[in-house]
């Protein structure tokens, strides 16, 4: 349960909004509950709906429509090259493609082991440092730039000797 | 030169509160609240020809003036969603110069009294979120936020609200919606957000640059703000450089600085020496501009950029050399509206799924001419019906392309 786990962060969370306004915590609560796991599921959307006085549906619309939120389980890491138009004039599109050879998968798949997903995804604000990534994992988001596929790959090895230890 | 936005280029620790204090920090807030009246912040931002920096360009003190004292409370609201393709200039000012910003912020909603603000980032400024929350921190411990500020009446505080990924919310009324815990759909305008914003209440919405401008513009006064940049544009702007050229990055300069200036003296030249072939000045949202010499040498302000048939918006210029053809700029741009398309508009929604198949063909080297024409006639007929700017934003560079760059779209 969220508000077990992170009593803190969830009070933190509802006391920015209006008392009559806790709709206005359903996103941030869903960045919460899909912290440690990479998505949610239906216990956690049904919590978050009782917490802000919203219906379960309300909360998978949400879901549904913001593409940060997974409802099924993929990669522990998340990596997502932006292949926009900016990046792509540098370089993003041969990084990508060159990365998912490197890892024998195909943009959307995951590597076998369940490490990591590799996803296009559109604009990340970071377009005079291409090719980039953001990283979507246990630590939040985390942005990786003027990115070579050798580093990636160096990345990738070190995230996976972690999750082993 | 010395820089009026991006500071920790010139004090490089000016994101430590007692530093940004030391060079006179928050001395405008305090001012502002201590001395003058609500109206008179207002008047002086309306005289110093302040404009949105989003893109729309709409006068700063003018839409604050419009939030009318009958209804209450009223919200301050900043957009930090930055997604226009292209764009990079509010996450560098948010992470290396965040006291300035968020004085912005603090002066704006004393202005139209506000006692909330919300900053609301895109998603992926997941870290930048973090670190706002622990300036905001300082700010409060050092009685910058909290009630009864300064020894007066007024109270403030700020908080931050992360979206997740979605281009529609940088739209201000999908912003909104997004912080009261919605999908991200832009409501049908008027009423505007400042009547109708925020939970209903009266809201200004302000872009993160905007705000950054505002503690200059209360210190050093309307006139001085004025003498900067062109007489339809005034003060700085930062040039978000991108696509081929030598130096990508923020470039903070003058309004009217011109396009060869800002490729070849600041970004260093086009990739590989080659010509720049066209330039898209606001992001993926723009008409293409055919790049000969008189587009070079045109001021980037929003008038004379106007002239060039196109639209100087966020000031994001994408720089394209000859090596590209221009079927591939609109794919890549075609298929960015489709997926950012919220769905809540038919023109919007099928328009852009219909422009993704027509670029397809075309891509694939099918009946290409023909297509071609299908897929003007398919954004031209999108334009004016859309809901929101983003309907009316994605045939931009489809319609320009095809009709500035006609041999880019022979069979």
């Amino acid at each position: 349960m969220l508000a077990e786990k992170y009593p803190n962060e969830v009070k933190k969370i509802m006391a920015k909004y209006p008392p009559e306004r806790k709709q206005s915590a359903v996103m941030p609560l869903l960045h919460l509950a899909q912290l440690e796991k990479g998505f949610v599921d239906r216990h956690d959307m049904r919590e978050i709906a009782d917490l802000c006085g919203i219906t379960e549906t309300d909360v998978a619309e949400i879901v549904g429509f913001y593409t940060l939120y997974h409802d099924k389980p993929e990669g522990k890491l998340r990596i997502q090259v932006c292949t926009d138009i900016a990046c792509s004039l540098r370089g993003a599109d041969q990084f990508l493609a060159q990365l998912c050879e490197r890892l024998g998968i195909r943009p959307g798949e995951t590597t076998p082991d369940g490490l990591v997903t590799v996803e296009a995804v559109t604009c990340l604000a970071a377009c005079n440092k291409a090719p980039m990534f953001q990283v979507q994992g246990p630590h939040g988001i985390s942005y990786h730039e003027n990115m070579t596929v050798d580093k990636t790959i160096e990345f990738i090895e070190a995230a996976r000797k972690e999750v082993k230890s | 030169m010395t820089y009026l936005l991006l500071r920790h280029r010139d004090i490089p620790d000016i994101g430590k509160l007692e530093v940004y204090r030391q060079h006179g920090g928050f001395e405008a807030f305090k001012k502002a609240v201590t001395t003058m009246k609500p109206q008179e912040v207002i008047d002086v931002v309306k005289a110093s020809g302040l404009r949105g920096r989003g893109g729309a360009g709409f006068p700063t003190g003018v839409k604050w003036s419009f939030v009318p004292n009958t209804i209450w409370p009223h919200y301050v609201v900043a957009n930090a969603d930055e997604s226009e393709p292209g764009t990079f200039k509010d996450r560098e000012i948010m992470e290396s110069n965040p006291f300035q910003f968020l004085e912005g912020v603090a002066i704006a909603a004393y202005a139209v009294q506000a006692n909330t603000a919300y900053i609301y980032l895109r998603g992926e400024f997941w870290q930048i979120a973090a670190h706002l929350d622990q300036k905001i921190a300082e700010m409060e411990q050092a009685g910058l936020l909290g009630d009864k500020l300064f020894g007066t009446d007024y109270s403030l505080r700020i908080y931050t609200h992360l979206g997740a990924g979605a281009y529609i919310c940088g739209e201000e009324t999908a912003l909104l919606e997004s912080i009261e815990g919605k999908r991200g759909q832009p409501r049908i305008r008027p009423p505007f957000p400042a009547v109708y914003g925020l939970y209903g209440k009266p809201t200004v919405v302000n872009n993160v640059e905007t705000l950054t401008n505002v503690p200059l513009i209360i210190e050093k006064g309307a006139d001085w703000y004025k003498s900067l940049g062109t007489a339809d544009s005034a003060g700085v702007k930062i040039f978000s450089l991108s696509g081929h050229v030598n130096k990508p990055g923020n470039y903070e300069l003058p309004f009217g600085t011109t396009f060869r200036q800002l490729i070849y003296e600041y970004g260093g030249g086009v990739t590989d020496g080659r010509p720049v072939k066209a330039i898209m000045a606001a992001g993926a949202s723009s008409a293409v501009i055919v790049a000969d010499d008189k587009a070079l040498d045109t001021p980037m302000d929003y008038a004379s950029v106007k002239t060039l048939g196109a639209d100087l918006g966020s000031a994001s210029v994408i720089v394209i050399n000859d090596s590209v053809s221009m079927d591939w700029v609109i794919n890549k741009t075609i298929h960015f509206f489709k997926h950012e398309s919220c769905g809540k508009c038919t023109p919007c929604r099928d328009g852009t799924y219909w422009m993704a198949h027509l670029i397809e063909r075309i891509e694939q080297g099918e009946d290409v001419e023909a297509n071609a024409k299908l897929l003007h006639t398919v954004a031209r007929q999108m334009q004016g019906k859309c809901l929101c700017p983003l309907g009316e934003f994605s045939t931009m560079a489809v319609t320009t392309a095809i009709e500035r760059f006609p041999q880019d779209f022979r069979g």
